[in-house]
């Protein structure tokens, strides 16, 4: 009995460390099971009946597809621009001295110290005076100004790390400008530019604070769906769609590391 | 946070004196990022200082009043929710810190290279999927006739909860508990992902050299390891709260009217009252509440700059 209670005081960390993973995974798991329920009445909370329903159509649900595709469209679009202006952004932070240094700084970290829920409500309110009319394009707008701060500090991380010798060396040898940055810069600090890329589109896509407040009664995302089905009752098919992103985004990232790890080996 | 995976850079080399044209450079650079910051996100802030003041309809139009009695107002309709917003985030906070640091400290130091990336992606991974999906699994997870829920009625732990008032009527659905249940698990991978990525730069022969000098496990935790580590807290602990008190979803999901945070009484004034100087005032007052939160916060703790 004492050699149980000695092996658990000595491995007590990496047995607390399982019951916090437990605690993160459950509901996933809990997702991936219920996506093959087939409930009584509108809503998926307890389980009644092994099924494949949901899984062999899951577009059956109206407007569900649709949102879906909206989503994937403004974090497609979201990821773009937040990912251009933040580079360019994590650059200059990066590379140079200018006045008004500290201001910038400043107004990066302040959205992300923000709760999203006072950002939501002044831009809407902005919106609202000026009479722009909701839609994709004030949720895109709403995206883009979230999105840029996570990507200015993941790639400002980067380039501050990088070598600026390297670049150096590569106009010694009579490379261009623009060749330099085009071969040396824009590959080293690629890493860093895809997290932050990564990372817009997985906040945006997932957002729902900020869109909640920016946008009409006829733009809805898929976290507006599920939100709504939440009230009205919700298909199945929502647990479909979020274990097949749990799988795509696990396949992603280890694919992603897999890639990573063979460049590694190759240099 | 996204760097997590990478070894902290080698050395800071200094920048080359800049040159005036390449000055000019910086400033386009940063001309449109912080020009959209600007117009969308500092701009906004200063308007809604001015909403909250005014006062009007929706078909009448607004017009500054310099009205500052929708500022009572709304703290006397609204204290108790901002009172639950703070104290729910502040538990949420230090669960996620007691459920988090064990991880982080598991990946760091105990994990080998394979298990870490596994275990890494285990905890990002939940961010690429739907986090209104998920915590509408835990009213799976707690409900009344449910494993969970039995479990703790078999253990009168929901007795103990229910006298000191984190529970009602031995259930958790509709209480305080699924609230901050909720709120500890949305959160939890902002605060592992900074524990992490500060505890990870520790090198492990200062463990060795603690055991050395005859400290106890327990000891180099509390003397070597966690004071280290203290930045990561930091960062962990703000990145958690401050989310975590403007958050309506685990309110409104998991909890009862009862429950509802300031984050509620927004998204209510805002989206179905259309009082926009109220839901204005209040977003104002909990801005200026955490601003002021973070600042004592981190003088006390003493962290440079976060970016």
């Amino acid at each position: 009995m004492s050699r149980v209670f000695k092996w658990i005081r000595e491995h007590l960390a990496v047995l607390a460390g399982i019951l916090a993973l437990a605690y993160l995974v459950l509901p996933n798991l809990v997702v991936f099971a219920f996506s093959f329920n087939k409930p009584v009445g509108k809503f998926n909370y307890e389980w009644s009946q092994f099924s494949t329903d949901a899984w062999t159509s899951p577009c059956g649900v109206a407007d569900m597809c649709g949102s879906l595709s909206l989503s994937l469209q403004i974090a497609l679009l979201a990821t773009i621009g937040a990912t251009v202006l933040g580079t360019m952004v994590a650059f200059a932070l990066a590379r140079y001295r200018f006045r008004g240094r500290a201001a910038t700084t400043a107004l990066i970290f302040l959205p992300m110290a923000m709760p999203e829920v006072v950002m939501a409500a002044s831009l809407g309110t902005l919106f609202l005076n000026m009479r722009i009319q909701f839609g994709f394009l004030t949720i895109l707008i709403a995206h883009i100004m979230f999105c840029l701060s996570f990507v200015v500090t993941a790639v400002k991380a980067r380039v501050m790390s990088m070598d600026p010798r390297l670049e150096q060396a590569a106009q010694d040898l009579y490379a261009t400008p623009a060749q330099t940055f085009l071969r040396v810069t824009l590959p080293l600090a690629a890493p860093g530019i895809a997290a932050g890329a990564l990372l817009s589109f997985a906040l945006s896509f997932d957002d729902f604070i900020i869109t909640q407040f920016n946008s009409g009664p006829t733009t809805v995302t898929f976290p507006m769906f599920v939100w709504g089905a939440s009230q009205r009752g919700i298909p199945v098919q929502v647990n479909v769609i979020g274990t097949a992103m749990f799988i795509a985004a696990v396949a992603l990232t280890v694919a992603g590391q897999w890639i990573g790890n063979r460049r590694k080996a190759q240099a | 946070m996204t760097t997590t995976t990478e070894a902290a850079p080698p050395e800071v080399i200094p920048l080359p004196p800049t040159k005036p044209r390449r000055k000019l450079t910086a400033y386009w650079l940063l001309l449109p990022g912080i020009a959209w910051l600007v117009v969308f996100f500092a701009v906004p802030m200063v308007y809604q200082g001015s909403t909250s003041l005014q006062t009007g309809s929706l078909e009448q139009g607004f017009r500054l009043t310099w009205h500052f009695a929708t500022y009572w107002d709304a703290l006397a309709e609204y204290k108790w929710h901002f009172v639950r917003s703070f104290s729910y985030a502040a538990i949420a906070t230090a669960l996620c810190l007691a459920v988090g640091y064990p991880l982080a400290y598991t990946i760091a130091f105990k994990a080998n290279r394979r298990w870490r990336n596994v275990i890494l992606i285990l905890v990002i991974a939940p961010f690429f999927t739907s986090f209104l999906i998920r915590t509408l699994a835990w009213k799976t997870i707690l409900s009344d006739g449910g494993p969970v829920v039995s479990a703790l009625n078999t253990l009168h732990v929901l007795g103990i909860t229910d006298a000191i008032g984190l529970t009602s009527g031995h259930r958790v659905l509709a209480t305080p508990l699924a609230v901050v249940c909720g709120l500890t698990y949305n959160f939890l991978p902002f605060m592992i992902l900074p524990l992490y990525t500060s505890l990870e730069r520790i090198d492990p022969r200062l463990h060795e050299a603690a055991g050395d000098l005859y400290a106890r496990p327990f000891t180099t935790f509390r003397k070597v390891t966690f004071p280290i580590s203290l930045p990561g807290v930091v960062a962990g602990t703000l990145l958690t709260f401050i989310p975590a008190s403007g958050d309506y979803i685990n309110a409104q999901l998991l909890g009862s009217p009862s429950e509802q945070m300031v984050g509620n009484g927004i998204q209510k004034q805002f989206l179905n009252v259309l009082d926009y100087p109220t839901a204005a005032a209040l977003s104002f007052i909990l801005m200026a509440l955490i601003l002021g939160m973070v600042t004592v916060y981190m003088r006390k703790a003493g962290t440079e700059e976060l970016v």
